[in-house]
């Protein structure tokens, strides 16, 4: 519908819509998140559910400790190799459509515990993450807004189209690797599928081509 | 009056069944038209903690409680029913003393019974 006549129309009192926006108006404003937290990015993300940031202004309020009820992960903490299998599992088990927040510098990259033997190097390895959440902890603002850039990306979804997501597209699978623990690390050690690292363009001696240290 | 008088109650009826019926079936087109189904081992799987079930949930378990629950009733209910029978002894025809002594055999053939299975020696 062409945009000067929707607002036309709402000037005289018709308000217009498309299912494809009563569709995403409905999903971005009933986001229910998983009631998980891994280290200390879970206490901001409480902090934003209570009454002084307040998470139910978006309709994210209701945390359900079950997958199956819930279609938003809020990565909030360090994953460890150990609870790496179990994100990716209880990811597995929620229902189309699902998203991801990864929140936090540990759930990005591993965090000040990048260097260690046993952290996660970012959740992104093996799931898709929608939003990333800088900070050490963020703030529950920052949670917060990260939530509503989730919000904004919810709405601009497509419906139809080769744009439209990922729950949508028949092809597209909504499971994905579990890793499991090999004789040193987890295996696979990320899903390449999944696992886009951007490649910066330092010369290495040794010519290595992956670019990743 | 007659059948006519139940006709409000019917269009009600329809109507709370539509209300209940009309978002499902609105949900059912929607995915048919829109989100295909996605099942996997992961997403049908039973447990829902993020780890995997093991094992079959029908195992078969020691229900060695029963052993507890005897005793108890042996000696609990005995010493409910000795009072009494203590303090209306004198008073006791010979059915009544008859009748108090086959319950008394019943506890103690419990007792016995429990002592031949070596439940009261401390393990």
């Amino acid at each position: 519908m062409d945009e000067a006549l929707k607002t036309e129309l709402s000037k005289q009192g018709i308000f217009t819509t498309s299912l494809q926006e009563l569709y995403n108006w409905g999903r971005r404003s009933s986001l229910w998140p998983l009631n998980f937290g891994l280290a200390c990015c879970a206490i901001e993300m409480i902090a934003t559910t209570m009454a002084r940031y307040d998470l139910a202004r978006f309709g994210a309020e209701v945390f359900r400790p079950s997958p199956r009820q819930a279609d938003l992960m809020i990565v909030a903490g360090t994953i460890t190799k150990k609870m790496a299998p179990q994100v990716v599992r209880l990811y597995n088990q929620m229902p189309e459509p699902k998203y991801v927040i990864s929140m936090g510098a540990c759930a990005i990259s591993g965090g000040p515990f990048k260097q260690g033997y046993n952290v996660l190097k970012g959740i992104d390895r093996y799931i898709p993450v929608d939003i990333y959440i800088p900070g050490c902890p963020p703030r529950p603002e920052a949670l917060i807004d990260g939530f509503m850039a989730l919000q904004r990306k919810i709405d601009a979804q497509q419906l139809t189209g080769e744009t439209r997501p990922r729950h949508l597209n028949a092809a597209e699978p909504s499971e994905f690797i579990v890793p499991k623990f090999g004789a040193h690390d987890l295996e696979p050690s990320q899903n390449p599928d999944t696992w886009h690292p951007p490649l910066v363009n330092i010369t290495l001696a040794e010519n290595d081509e992956s670019g990743i240290a | 009056m007659g059948a006519n008088s139940y006709l409000p109650i019917v269009v009600l009826l329809l109507g709370a069944i539509g209300f209940a019926v009309a978002p499902l079936a609105l949900a059912w087109i929607w995915a048919k038209k829109f989100s295909p189904a996605k099942p996997g081992p992961d997403k049908n799987a039973i447990y829902e903690c993020g780890l995997e079930a093991k094992g079959d949930a029908w195992v078969p378990f020691k229900p060695g409680y029963y052993l507890y629950a005897i005793i108890f009733l042996v000696f609990d209910v005995e010493v409910v029913f000795l009072l009494p029978f203590a303090t209306e002894f004198t008073k006791f025809s010979a059915g009544d003393c008859l009748a108090m002594l086959v319950f008394l055999f019943l506890l103690v053939a419990g007792l016995a019974w429990a002592w031949q299975k070596n439940v009261l020696t401390w393990t």
